[in-house]
């Protein structure tokens, strides 16, 4: 028998050595395995429904991402678990195999859960605010601005060599 | 006066997030008002809980007005609202129909034998298609229909006796004066 404690040859040794890659062997399969289950978990969020083919899959997914899950209420259609937002995946997948329109399949929500269901909600006068407030708040911001500018510029060409106003101090 | 301005925008902004605080504990952010309102409630046939060989239809139900009040045994606000029901069910003069909601029968008979049926039927919609009809969103919700089968008045959340004496009540009352 060797002393040769490099000798790989010591069956009780080599054994020992092969447990022990095993098991190093077994923990990354297991760590493998965690993730794959993970994002089997993760794709599973979208249950599997039998497309007709990949482009109807596609306008699936767009669809469902523009309706919003009424349970909870920040997440859509597409990425909601709960399960009234599968019911309603489902109930859009069926729509859709009778042929019928995007347009079609939000009127048939609207008229259940109403515009709330959009994440695109359309232009009417309950929506005016929502859709051009931003824009009043610009026009707004813009003629301050404008307002601010033209005064320290008159201000500017008449007071400059007096003492300085404190007009500007305060914005 | 031009000093003032900051101090103007700030206090603006004060008011509106007092406003915003406001408006939220008067209002249930997650409510969606249902379109159903004055429309006629969508047709339906679900089995009875108690007879699942025998259906109930909207058609069956024409005639008399009717509280819909969807539960389900999983749903914890129903536990909240059933006893609401218990006592003051009777009180509303009109039938309620239990709209069991994608619930096991038997976990829903065992419910019902535990806290007590203030419902006179029980309907079934394990599947839950036909709440997607109503604009069911979650339990408990309840809706009035009147004798054409025009829902009314809807309700999303429990039945509180507040809620019913200020609300559901003055609705049906409004259904009796109607009727010529």
């Amino acid at each position: 028998m060797s002393r040769n404690p490099f000798a790989g040859a010591h069956p009780v040794r080599d054994s020992a050595k092969r447990r022990g890659l095993d098991r190093a062997r077994g923990a990354l399969l297991q760590i493998v395995l965690l993730f794959l289950v993970a994002s089997l978990a993760v794709a599973q969020a979208i249950d599997p429904l039998p497309f007709k083919d990949h482009a109807q899959e596609v306008r699936f997914q767009n669809l469902t991402r523009e309706l919003r899950c009424l349970v909870c209420q920040n997440e859509n259609l597409a990425d909601s678990n709960a399960d009234l937002a599968r019911d309603l995946r489902h109930e859009v997948f069926d729509l859709m195999q009778q042929g019928k329109s995007d347009d079609e399949i939000k009127q048939y929500l609207v008229d259940r859960y109403s515009d709330f269901v959009l994440y695109d909600p359309p232009v009417q006068s309950s929506t005016l605010l929502l859709w051009f407030g931003p824009l009043l708040i610009l026009l707004a911001g813009a003629t301050v601005v404008v307002v601010t500018v033209r005064r320290r510029g008159r201000a500017g060409t008449t007071a400059m060599e007096d003492k300085p106003t404190d007009e500007g101090d305060d914005w | 006066m031009s000093r003032l301005l900051p101090f103007l925008g700030f206090l603006l902004l004060v008011v509106l997030f007092g406003f915003g605080i406001w408006w939220n504990t008067q209002h249930d952010q997650r409510e969606v008002p249902s379109p159903l309102i004055n429309k006629p409630a969508p047709a339906f046939v679900l089995p009875r809980l108690d007879d699942p060989a025998q259906s109930v239809s909207r058609e069956a139900l024409l005639g008399k007005p009717y509280l819909i009040n969807v539960f389900a045994s999983w749903c914890v606000a129903c536990g909240e609202e059933h006893p609401v029901l218990m006592a003051d069910g009777k009180s509303i003069g009109v039938p309620i129909i239990g709209y069991n909601y994608k619930d096991a029968p038997d976990d829903a008979k065992a419910w019902l034998a535990q806290h007590g049926n203030p419902y006179d039927t029980v309907i079934v919609d394990q599947e839950g298609r036909t709440a997607i009809d109503f604009g069911v969103y979650g339990a408990p919700e309840s809706f009035l229909v009147d004798g054409k089968g025009i829902i009314r008045y809807k309700r999303i959340g429990p039945l509180t006796p507040e809620a019913i004496e200020k609300e559901l009540k003055p609705a049906i009352a409004a259904l009796a004066k109607e009727k010529p």
